[in-house]
């Protein structure tokens, strides 16, 4: 962990309860096209450096860029999604600035002239009395490429220092786009959790849509996070910019932190510097980088290698016809199915298990069962093998040929447990786990009964109960027949043949 | 024999490859020879690829001889500006940055060059990065104008017309983005033509300012120039402002040669004062020819063409500016500075302190100023206003007339170091060219006589509406033809 010189922060609550936080922010996707933004080179991720590169991602001279029809399909989708206007007719523009990852020495943007404008996401926030919806407004959402990749030798790993530094290419020129949010106001405490609410169904859509696979580990989703506070009825204060917030938690403990450490300083009579801050995930905390004041000016202008884009009104109508459901409406719709409360939604929101659940009970699993095998026995392996839900080896049919097994009596909850064991080991199919472990239950009633037999024979004084009056003594010589098959025995089926078998019922 | 070559046409030679009564090889060494020759006193050429050149020509024969039917141009050799990128060749851009570089692809167009046969001789001299009018501004020395070595071959594509003067060359290719075909094919005597902004590819063209450039062919006829238009013109899906249009018949246009009915019109606003005098009684002249020859001769006024100049030199800085930024040490060419301590800033900035000239710093400096933030809605902006008013008086004048033509230039060929200290007397010489870039329009400047006072080569620019490129083929083989009536020979024997 890095040692740095920490500010004085304020407490959260002390923060909240002189000053009202607003905040921005200014999502990239990665687009999941399988060429560039201007060339055909491929986009896949982990490929040797500058080995996906041609004369246009590189820059060279005399070469120019051609837009890619599917980047613009998918921004005009993703500006639908968030309820944005398509506009009839926008441009390309250059932002100029030097940079080593920048074979071009500008980034072809977007500036004035975005494709999409207006829009708005409702975003669901958890709070402690359930579940509120706030309303982000959208600013725009606008096309731009991705740059290379640096990589410092020596010098902490930042250029300012380094030995020297090698540049990778094969990012530079993959299509991003870039959401920016209205600034976002009243939400005071709840701020934070808005930010990541936020972002966290901002994925959901783009892997609704299918437009980008949003992995913030590999960089396809980065956020910047604007933070200001000021006291209410007053003017919004100075906002400092936080980059390198790249997973939900951060969005959270980024925005969380500056409230405290600008809270502090404001406290203080001090004033806040308009800055961009860099976000670090080992200990949440955010130092600046680069001061608004030596900014650079990006002289942007229209891109005049590119022709303006002009959505097909038609074209942009049969996209909005075939936009999939949105997440939110889904999860809402699915929560009626279910029957369930919000309490229960939420678990299952968190758990990342909405679809899996859904596809679960589409193969035939009531919900109840479905949801309790995913955010319980799944999750717990996922957990504890650090992997996703989705990445399981399971699949939503092989929980229903479980299932089907449960309520056949076949199995019980704890061989159906086993069975999912030696799934999600690979071992094969449900069948071929119970046929290998041996894990079937034993459904044959004449084998039952001579279990039976013995252990009513080895337990006089319990059956003497039982015959008394006392029913729930039966789990004793029912744990004793259960022992006897090891497990494999219905212990429904154990009780009523015993409670026949002594004529009690 | 030899000579006779030299001198041929371009359209001469190949009917004379096509009938067998050449072979390309011979073609392609004559003119080699002629480079060794003269160039070392001119200086089109900033390489030859002799090579190259012979190992297309005798792929031509060999072809030839297995019966195979050949482009039209097949086996006749052709120069290249070094603004265009070629496999196997440096391209340099007339630019120390650049030194050296050799470039894995070929421009659209040289690659249309390769498929047509053409043996490519070399790649000729430019003002660094095109940015000038004499080609003095090459960081590999000067050009000189085949009429008067003590004068200069016009600029930026000085050394595609001085080869051309000089009978190095059947054929070349250049680039105009403010004048740079057809001011230099002005002032060496020869034919130039700026195409229609779209229709030809830029793609592998070094970008200097992106909605002004555009390439085109050098020749020393009309019809040469018609055909070479064709090998390279067409719609480029690399290049997102090509034009889809079907190239057009202009060998057909330029056989035509009949102006009979044709309307032409004179811009007011690019003739009389500050023209110099003999070029202005050629172009008179030239007037009366055409009318002799059936036009109808009308006046038109362009107002707006007074701004051109000032919103030329915002719109190509601003865009120059940009387009340059990449020549940064990081990738490729010149790298200066990089001792181990210094830091990335530090060695992009010292390598483009010494990379670049001083023009190019000066129209840096220009355009960086031109786009800041506070300034581009005073500078770029209105530039851009005005470039709306110069193509209205281009509509406008199109109404009235076919074609319009002008003088190319004000003046005749300066002498070598008569203008480097004063840039604005250097940018006036575009005076007239400069709207056609602005607009987008097609032009072509050919020779209409020698100016009585100093007996240098006069030019006439006639310019057609947007994707009527074959008019100027029209009206300028009409006025050709009856030039090399008038003056019993033809006009590039003035050469020594
Ligand atoms: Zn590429």
């Amino acid at each position: 962990m890095n040692t740095r010189t920490q500010p004085k922060l304020a407490r959260l609550s002390d923060a909240l309860a002189t000053y009202e936080p607003v905040i921005g922010l200014e999502v990239h996707v990665e687009l999941g096209t399988n060429t560039k933004m201007f060339c055909g080179c491929p986009t896949t991720f982990g490929g040797s450096p500058n080995s996906q590169v041609c004369p246009v991602c590189l820059g060279l001279p005399g070469s120019l860029p051609v837009v890619n029809r599917t980047a613009i399909e998918s921004t005009i989708r993703m500006g639908l999604a968030l309820n944005c206007t398509i506009v009839p007719w926008c441009r390309f523009a250059r932002k100029n600035y030097f940079y080593p990852d920048m074979p071009k020495d500008y980034q072809i943007s977007q500036y004035d002239e975005p494709i999409c404008v207006d829009g708005y996401l409702d975003v669901d926030v958890p709070t402690d009395d359930g579940v509120t919806t706030v309303r982000v407004e959208i600013e725009r959402v606008h096309m731009e490429e991705d740059t290379g990749k640096l990589t410092h030798a020596g010098g902490a790993g930042r250029i300012q220092g380094a030995d020297y530094s090698l540049v990778d290419y094969n990012r530079a020129g993959i299509p991003l786009v870039e959401i920016v949010t209205k600034p976002v106001t009243g939400t005071g405490g709840l701020a934070p959790a808005v930010g990541r609410a936020y972002v966290s169904e901002l994925r959901d859509i783009m892997r609704t849509l299918g437009v980008s696979d949003v992995r913030m580990e590999e960089g396809s989703l980065r956020c910047d996070a604007n933070l200001s506070l000021s006291r209410s009825g007053e003017p919004w204060g100075t906002r400092t910019e936080t980059k390198n917030v790249n997973s939900l938690r951060s969005v959270e403990r980024a925005l969380t932190y500056e409230i405290r450490r600008q809270a502090a300083i404001l406290g203080a009579g001090g004033s806040i510097k308009q800055e961009t801050r860099h976000f670090h995930e080992d200990d949440g905390t955010t130092t600046p980088g680069r001061s608004k004041e030596e900014a650079e000016d990006y002289r942007y202008f229209p891109e005049p290698d590119l022709m303006p884009v002009a959505p097909d009104p038609a074209w942009v109508e049969e996209l909005r016809a075939t936009l999939p459901e949105p997440p939110s409406v889904r999860r809402k719709r699915l929560q009626q199915e279910w029957g369930i409360s919000d309490h229960d939604m939420q678990s299952v929101i968190n758990a990342g298990a909405v679809e899996l659940v859904e596809l679960t009970v589409a193969a035939g699993v009531d919900q109840a069962s479905a949801r309790k095998w995913w955010l319980g026995e799944f999750s717990r392996h996922a957990n504890e093998n650090d992997m996703e839900l989705t990445d399981l080896a399971v699949t939503p049919a092989q929980i229903a040929d479980v299932e089907s097994l449960i309520v056949e009596g076949t199995l019980n909850d704890k061989l159906a447990r086993q069975v999912f064991e030696g799934v999600l080991a690979g071992e094969g199919e449900p069948s071929d786990v119970i046929k290998k472990r041996g894990l079937a239950l034993v459904s044959d009633d004449s084998a039952l009964v001579g279990a039976i037999d013995e252990a009513i024979a080895a337990m006089p004084d319990v059956v003497d109960k039982i015959k008394g009056g006392k029913v729930q003594a039966a789990g004793a010589i029912i744990g004793q027949v259960m022992k006897a098959t090891r497990g494999q025995a219905d212990a429904a089926r154990v009780r009523e043949l015993l409670l026949e078998k002594l004529e009690v019922s | 024999m030899s000579a006779d070559v030299l001198r041929m046409s371009a359209a001469s030679l190949a009917a004379a490859l096509a009938g067998k009564q050449i072979t390309a090889e011979e073609v392609t060494r004559v003119f080699l020879e002629r480079i060794r020759d003269v160039d070392p006193q001119i200086h089109a050429f900033l390489r030859i690829d002799e090579e190259g050149a012979l190992a297309t020509a005798r792929e031509v024969d060999r072809r030839r001889d297995g019966g195979e039917n050949l482009p039209r141009l097949a086996g006749v050799p052709v120069a290249v500006k070094d603004v265009m990128t070629t496999v196997g060749m440096p391209t340099t851009v007339g630019s120390a940055i650049l030194d050296g570089w050799e470039p894995p692809y070929d421009a659209t167009i040289v690659a249309k060059l390769r498929d047509n046969l053409m043996p490519i001789l070399g790649k000729t001299n430019m003002d660094e990065f095109a940015m000038g009018s004499s080609t003095e501004h090459s960081a590999y020395g000067p050009t000189r104008n085949p009429w008067d070595t003590d004068r200069i071959p016009g600029g930026s594509g000085g050394g595609s017309a001085a080869a051309l003067a000089a009978l190095e060359v059947p054929l070349a290719l250049g680039t105009d983005t403010g004048g740079s075909i057809r001011q230099p094919a002005a002032v060496t005597g020869t034919v130039g033509v700026k195409p229609t902004y779209g229709s030809v590819s830029r793609y592998g063209l070094v970008a200097l300012a992106s909605s002004l450039d555009q390439a085109g062919p050098c020749a020393r006829t009309v019809m040469d120039a018609a055909m070479l238009h064709e090998v390279i013109a067409g719609h480029d899906p690399r290049d997102s402002t090509s034009l889809p249009d079907p190239v057009p018949d202009f060998v057909g246009a330029a056989r035509r040669a009949d102006v009979g009915g044709v309307r032409i019109g004179i811009i007011s606003e690019l003739t009389g004062d500050g023209y110099q005098a003999g070029v202005m009684q050629r172009f008179t002249e030239a007037v009366e020819t055409y009318r002799g020859l059936g036009a109808d001769i009308v006046e038109v006024s362009c107002p707006n063409f007074s701004y051109a100049l000032a919103a030329y030199y915002l719109i190509l800085p601003s865009e120059a500016s940009s387009n340059l930024a990449k020549f940064d040490a990081m990738r490729y060419g010149l790298r200066v500075g990089d001792d181990g301590i210094a830091t990335v800033e530090q060695v992009m900035a010292r390598t483009r302190d010494a990379g670049f000239g001083a023009e190019v710093k000066r129209r840096i400096m220009l355009g960086t100023y031109a786009l800041s933030s506070g300034y581009y809605d005073e500078y770029y902006g209105q530039a851009q206003k005005v470039r709306t008013l110069v193509q209205q008086d281009f509509d406008a004048a199109f109404e009235q007339c076919d074609v319009l033509i002008s003088p190319t230039c004000p003046t005749t060929a300066f002498r070598l170091g008569e203008k480097l200290e004063d840039p604005l007397a250097m940018y006036l010489n575009d005076i007239a060219t400069i709207p056609v870039n602005l607009a987008g329009n097609a032009a072509l400047s050919l020779p209409v006589g020698l100016a009585p006072e100093d007996g240098l080569p006069v030019g006439l620019q006639i310019i057609a509406p947007h994707r009527q490129d074959q008019r100027l083929y029209n009206a300028g083989a009409a006025l050709e033809a009856a030039l090399e009536d008038q003056w019993d020979r033809p006009f590039i024997e003035g050469l020594q």
